[in-house]
């Protein structure tokens, strides 16, 4: 991002871009996207051959390397899956709250499914994987209702100051409440302390299937509503005025948002910022058109997160660094940028 | 404040009554709050396992051998209770000196992430370098002073705006954080819930060794601070006013800075990030004392009692004894969201 007017719209990004251009953008990411999968599947503590890594894909694992890229695969698709999740839903939460600093991350959301998961599972005993998600689905859910009731109340509804201090404070109580509950459970703190950092690396196939329902229909509802995004993006008025029914088409959205976000909470953990970055990141490359954001931002996204776990494996070499550190350390640069080129009373 | 009316009383006198009723409610306040710290002491000394009569604390404080009082009091709970003090005096000091310089209760340093810096270099020191005692404490304070520095320099755009500040440490915060998981995550020997628990702040395993670093830098920095109350005043009505009315704005905030993060650095690195005791202190001790003068004195009182209070509460209410940064953290988030609806409503800063 170069010199960049702060104009009234978030980035200076061109209302639309002609469609060949934004076709050639999808092949490129699309490509960077197949890139980053071999790359995921081919890197790792232990080095493989090309021969094995073909024999594993084909379901071979017979040999030391043919077992450890047989466990790369649930991973790099896992981290395929969460990170199109958490792109998507920073996206619609940015369209839903006219918010260039809505995520998951900042505004507590991710915490909401980390304080319903964890206590779940210390005092309702919920075992199975299915509850899990339900329940973190359900924090999600309160949560991002509590955030944003809190960050609209006053004059000037919700700007980006008032949510983004109200998803910190709320992210803040929420993490004192978790170590409250997880600290005196010996036989759960281990768990909870390696979950909240948020990663992809214990990924099973089994895990994903549970979630993939949620994130179905996460996926479909909040690609369903880009067509009302754009006119929520005109204005309250503007958007009823055009037959929008406000009200709705924002809660559908909210919907959608919060299955993705929640759903891959469940799985991966709290990731952060990965929401945040994305859709500004697509918003440069293809304009501010839902229809195209959108799917953008999955697709980004996806490629920002296996990135960033592809990226944690050659880092940290023969161990590795969980992909919610790294999002952290990528996407808070960000944040701040973003913060700098707001106007103070655009704040 | 409704005055009686009947003889109509002249502004000068309403002033100059005015002004003595509330300093009287402030040396009031000041003398409850330092009592009860005090008694909190007392019953942090008293109360464990064993109860020792204050007789018998008194004479191991005062440094006669006691059997078996020596030392459970004099070894185990003196060091713990006067961390307690020294640990909530600081924080409560640098917190209410970062909102008053930002005029804001949201800058604390908890908020903004210095302590989380605090925390993260600690952290390193500990557990990828090795180190330990004062090491650690300097480790803290450069890396405190540095997060300070970049979030300055970052918020620093025509002026340093509030707003702008609170939401740039709060990115800053979530990268310490980061930091701090991944080195945590490489604590192999040390246990998780032992990681946990110095994250949110804990008071256990306190020893000499760890407490004497922090009262020196609460000795040294605390005057200073204390010395800077009147500039401190003046910067809260802007930087021009008081700039006008003589303060020399940027040293006094240099001043100011160094001494808080020396505080906080201190002060984490011996016990953890205390969650909210810097954040909270300041609002409360202006609830108590009221539109009058310098919070300074009230706020590190109240930050002594937060921590005592809540180290005895965590250590005997419940049926698991959790760290004292369990307890201010269940009670200062709830605060915090508080604070924020309040002022959404009003629509005024907090």
């Amino acid at each position: 991002m170069t010199s960049v007017r702060p104009a009234p719209a978030l980035d200076a990004a061109p209302v639309r871009r002609p469609g060949p251009v934004r076709f050639l953008w999808l092949l490129v990411v699309l490509g960077l996207l197949v890139a980053l999968m071999g790359a995921s599947v081919a890197i790792g503590s232990r080095d493989v051959g090309w021969s094995e890594i073909l024999a594993a894909l084909g379901g071979s694992a017979e040999t030391m390397g043919e077992a450890a890229v047989t466990k790369r695969i649930p991973r790099t698709v896992l981290a395929v899956v969460v990170g199109a999740a958490l792109g998507l839903s920073g996206a619609v939460m940015q369209g839903v709250t006219r918010n260039p600093l809505a995520d998951p991350g900042v505004l507590g959301i991710n915490m909401g499914a980390s304080l319903a998961v964890v206590a779940g599972i210390a005092w309702f005993g919920l075992f199975s994987a299915t509850s899990i998600v339900w329940a973190a689905i359900t924090g999600a859910a309160v949560a991002a209702v509590f955030v944003y009731a809190v960050g609209s109340l006053g004059r000037g509804g919700a700007t980006p100051l008032k949510l983004a201090l109200a998803g910190a404070a709320t992210s803040a109580a929420l993490t004192s409440f978790i170590t409250a509950i997880a600290l005196p459970r010996g036989d759960i703190v281990e768990n909870v302390v390696s979950w909240e950092i948020g990663g992809v690396g214990g990924a099973t196939f089994t895990g994903i299937g549970t979630v993939a329902p949620f994130l179905v229909v996460g996926f479909a509802v909040s690609l369903v509503s880009a067509r009302s995004l754009n006119s929520l993006a005109l204005g309250d008025e503007l958007a009823a005025g055009l037959g929008e029914r406000v009200a709705l088409a924002r809660g559908v959205a909210a919907l959608g948002s919060v299955l993705l976000c929640g759903a891959a909470t469940a799985v991966a953990g709290p990731i952060g910022f990965v929401g945040l970055v994305v859709p500004h990141l697509c918003r440069l490359l293809v304009g501010v058109d839902h229809r195209w954001l959108l799917p953008f931002s999955a697709i980004v996204g996806a490629c920002l997160l296996t990135g960033a776990d592809v990226l944690g494996r050659i880092v940290a070499r023969p161990t590795e660094l969980d992909v919610g550190i790294l999002t952290a350390l990528i996407g808070a640069p960000f944040f701040i940028a973003i913060v700098r080129r707001q106007k103070v009373r655009e704040l | 404040m409704t005055a009686v009316v009947s003889p109509p009383p002249s502004t000068v006198d309403t002033v100059a009554r005015g002004r003595v009723r509330r300093a009287s409610r402030r040396r009031l306040v000041i003398t409850v709050l330092a009592l009860a710290v005090v008694v909190a002491f007392a019953v942090t000394l008293m109360v464990g396992r064993t109860f020792y009569p204050p007789g018998d604390v008194l004479r191991v404080v005062l440094g006669s051998d006691v059997p078996g009082a020596s030392f459970t009091v004099g070894r185990l709970r003196l060091p713990r209770a006067v961390l307690a003090v020294v640990a909530g005096l600081s924080f409560g000091l640098a917190g209410v000196t970062f909102q008053t310089m930002l005029r804001n209760p949201l800058a604390s340093p908890d908020v903004i992430g210095i302590t989380s810096g605090a925390s993260a270099a600690a952290a390193f020191a500990i557990v990828i370098l090795g180190w330990s005692g004062t090491a650690v404490s300097v480790t803290a304070i450069v890396a405190a002073l540095g997060v300070a520095l970049l979030i300055y320099t970052l918020a620093f755009k025509d002026g340093v705006a509030g707003t702008r500040l609170i939401l740039i440490g709060i990115g800053v915060a979530a990268m310490c954080k980061s930091i701090t998981s991944y080195v945590l995550s490489k604590a192999g020997a040390w246990d998780f819930a032992e990681a946990l628990r110095w994250l949110t702040g804990s008071l256990n395993g306190s020893t000499w060794e760890a407490t004497v670093p922090t009262l020196v830098a609460l000795l040294v920095f605390g005057p200073v601070l204390l010395g800077q109350t009147r500039n401190l005043s003046a910067l809260q009505l802007g930087d021009d006013t008081a700039s006008a009315l003589g303060v020399r704005v940027e040293r006094t905030r240099v001043i100011a800075i160094v001494a808080a993060v020396g505080l906080i650095a201190f002060a984490t690195a011996a016990c953890g990030p205390i969650a909210f005791v810097s954040f909270l202190a300041g609002p409360i001790a202006a609830r108590l004392v009221g539109p009058n003068g310098s919070l300074l004195v009230p706020a590190a009182l109240v930050g002594a009692l937060l921590v005592l209070v809540a180290d005895l509460c965590g250590q005997y209410a419940f049926g698991t004894r959790y760290p004292v940064g369990v307890i201010t953290g269940v009670l200062g988030a709830p605060y915090l969201i508080y604070l924020i609806i309040r002022s959404n409503r009003t629509g005024g800063s907090l």
